[in-house]
């Protein structure tokens, strides 16, 4: 602990990965602080369980370096490394009791009897599962099953601890609560920890910091609210939370912001600290939360709000909240995400959107790669 | 109720019936027979009496085949093991795009008659065969070497005929083995000569034993290759009935041979059920 400052936990510096003509992993590089939860996240193929396996060295890097605790482990065997992983399957064996799952490791590293039980029933003891020792493990339940992955993989005090999307074959509510319990563990043990998932709610809700992948290359890396209230780009904005997303130009430059005008003639005003020019092209991103709905005759719920009339094509109600499609006047359709009052509008309604300047963000056009002004 | 309950009977019964005019009654028909006399005058006569299984007991002669053709059996299994679960792992770990014409490959023998192959064994092993005919030409040997008709060459003959069926059933039940078992152990601290022995061994049993079985019921129930490659000395069971049957005629006591080898086959398949408790492990894998 005393060197904790010196070099990172894991460390990627200039990884990629190929197979064959496939890239999947590029120019990666990443920091993970001592301690730490990294998520990375990203759609299926964004080359996340890649690097996870690269980390664990089941994987060797086409080119690059990894470090873990300041030692490069690229020749390093996996059997080497000190890792914990979880599987997405939890990857129990089968054919071992509870207790030579959990010990399994223990075995491998000369741990004396008497100390390999004390170690399974505290690893045991801590996933809430004690007692479990003498049962099969096609005796536990999914969650169950899941929990003595994680004993067995803490047991052995990893350096890192590795999970490969592992509450994704776990049913809604269980997944909750396997997530906090993973959580929990985490901070209690401080025992770094890369978290590969798609699901952008498990990265949001136990991570240090996430880390938004696609087609291999970092899109963005920051602490949960960082990525979700300043996505850098329009995959970004997009893969998290629910944006809509409209094409204009600035129309006109305020002491506050911008204006923007979109293609259906309609003007936002953005409330912006870039530098932006007249006429530059830009993509306004409003998140679907932002937006408040009233009726014609109500007033806004804020003053100096963007407001425009439409109806409601589309309503899925989805208990706490409401899901719309609005159609403006102009005929451009809005993705709205209410809190449920006790009588939701109705498909048809004509209604009030509004939303204010702070809640707007803008991207710059054309530029899918990387380098997008912040958009708030 | 009662109308639903010969429902599942009458689903089964082309299966059933086929089962029982194929198997139960030509397997009765045995049964019966083996407790008829045989006459001096060579006519099979009607009658219930323990005379062909006395004749069975009645001195070494022919217990001492049948426990050669346990011994040879056991034999034969050992080696399709050893010999079987390379290739078969061989497969499993293969990422070739041709897999799968490389499991077509193990059963293309099945494509040829078994009593050629067996027989080509004579080409390959005999005095002038292939291997005699080189060892000689560069000199490594003067006389050829007696590779025939013994219980080697028997041996030969079984493996080249069993094989398949061991290799298939250890591929099938390594195939079901999850690779991430094998990557979570190796990210616990084991080597991977240390993740097979722990994880892909183990699970490999079902098919092990599988296979095992099935190649010392067919090497039990085999006269071709102790026939065409073995000598007086390498006789096994089926042999014997095949004498009896085809050649004396005396259908009687062959029929009393063969159900002294079904009983002892069936005791070995219940013990093995019972002992080596194949539920116990299908059970276990019931988890993933």
């Amino acid at each position: 602990m005393e060197n904790k400052s010196t070099s990172p936990a894991v460390q990627l510096k200039g990884v990629y990965k190929r197979f064959g003509k496939v890239v999947a992993v590029q120019k990666m590089d990443l920091d993970f602080e001592e301690g730490s939860l990294v998520t990375l996240l990203g759609p299926s193929g964004c080359g996340k369980t890649t690097i996870l396996r690269m980390i664990a060295g089941l994987e060797a890097p086409t080119e690059g370096e990894i470090y873990i605790k300041g030692k490069r482990v690229n020749d390093i065997p996996i059997h080497k490394r000190n890792l914990g992983m979880i599987f997405q399957n939890y990857a129990l064996f089968p054919h071992k009791t509870i207790f030579d799952n959990v010990a399994f490791g223990l075995k491998y590293r000369n741990v004396a009897k008497g100390e390999m039980q004390a170690k399974v029933t505290k690893a045991l003891e801590m996933v809430r599962l004690p007692g479990v020792e003498g049962r099969m493990p096609s005796q536990l339940s999914g969650g169950q099953q899941q929990r003595i992955a994680m004993a067995r993989a803490i047991v052995i005090e990893p350096d890192v601890l590795l999970m490969d999307e592992p509450l994704s074959a776990l049913d809604e509510n269980l997944r909750e609560e396997m997530r906090r319990e993973i959580d929990n563990l985490q901070q209690m043990l401080g025992v770094t920890t890369l978290f590969v998932t798609h699901d952008q709610r498990e990265a949001l809700s136990m991570s240090d910091k996430i880390v938004v992948m696609k087609d291999g290359l970092k899109q963005q890396e920051g602490s949960p609210e960082e990525v979700y209230n300043y996505p850098r780009n329009h995959f970004v904005s997009d893969f998290l939370g629910h944006s809509n997303f409209f094409g204009g130009v600035i129309a006109g430059l305020e002491d506050e912001g911008v204006s923007v005008k979109l293609q259906d003639g309609n003007e936002f005003r953005v409330e912006h600290p870039g530098d932006w020019a007249n006429n530059a092209a830009v993509e306004l991103v409003i998140r679907a939360q932002k937006f408040e709905l009233t009726y014609l005759d109500e007033a806004p719920p804020e003053p100096d709000m963007n407001t425009f009339d439409g109806t409601i094509k589309d309503r899925s109600y989805m208990g706490g909240e409401v899901s719309y499609f609005v159609e403006l006047e102009s005929g451009t359709m809005v993705h709205v995400i209410g809190i449920a009052k006790l009588t939701p509008f109705k498909k048809g309604e004509k209604i009030r959107l509004h939303v204010a300047p702070r809640h707007c963000g803008l991207l710059q056009k054309d530029k899918a790669g990387g380098d997008a002004r912040p958009a708030k | 109720m009662q109308s639903k309950r010969w429902k599942p009977w009458a689903l089964l019964s082309p299966a059933l019936s086929a089962v029982f005019l194929l198997l139960v009654v030509p397997v009765c028909f045995i049964v019966v027979y083996s407790f008829w006399l045989r006459s001096p005058t060579g006519a099979d006569i009607a009658a219930f009496q323990f005379g062909n299984y006395a004749k069975f007991f009645a001195d070494y002669f022919y217990p001492s085949i049948l426990l050669r053709t346990i011994r040879v059996s056991l034999e034969s299994v050992a080696l399709c093991l050893v010999l079987g679960y390379i290739p078969a792992y061989f497969f499993y770990r293969s990422e070739t795009r041709f897999k799968s014409v490389l499991i077509l490959l193990i059963m293309l023998p099945f494509w040829i008659s078994f009593i050629i192959r067996t027989m080509s064994w004579i080409n390959i092993l005999g005095d002038t065969g292939l291997i005699n005919h080189y060892l000689i030409k560069f000199g490594i040997l003067s006389e050829p070497l007696g590779m025939l008709y013994n219980e080697g060459s028997v041996l030969m003959g079984l493996i080249q005929y069993l094989l398949p069926f061991m290799i298939l059933n250890i591929y099938v039940s390594l195939e079901g083995i999850d690779k991430s078992l094998l990557e979570a152990a190796r990210s616990m601290g084991c080597t991977e000569w240390q993740a097979f022995k722990e994880v892909t061994l183990p699970l490999s049993l079902p098919g092990l034993s599988a296979g095992s079985l099935l190649v010392f019921v067919l090497t039990a129930g085999t006269y071709l290759p102790p026939m065409i490659l073995g000598g007086p000395k390498n006789e096994m069971i089926a042999n014997l009935i095949f004498k009896r049957v085809i050649g004396t005629l005396d259908w009687p006591f062959g029929s009393a041979i063969s159900v002294v080898l079904l009983g002892l086959l069936l005791i070995i398949v219940w013990t093995y059920n019972r002992y080596l408790g194949i539920n116990q492990i299908f059970k276990s894998l019931q988890g993933e």
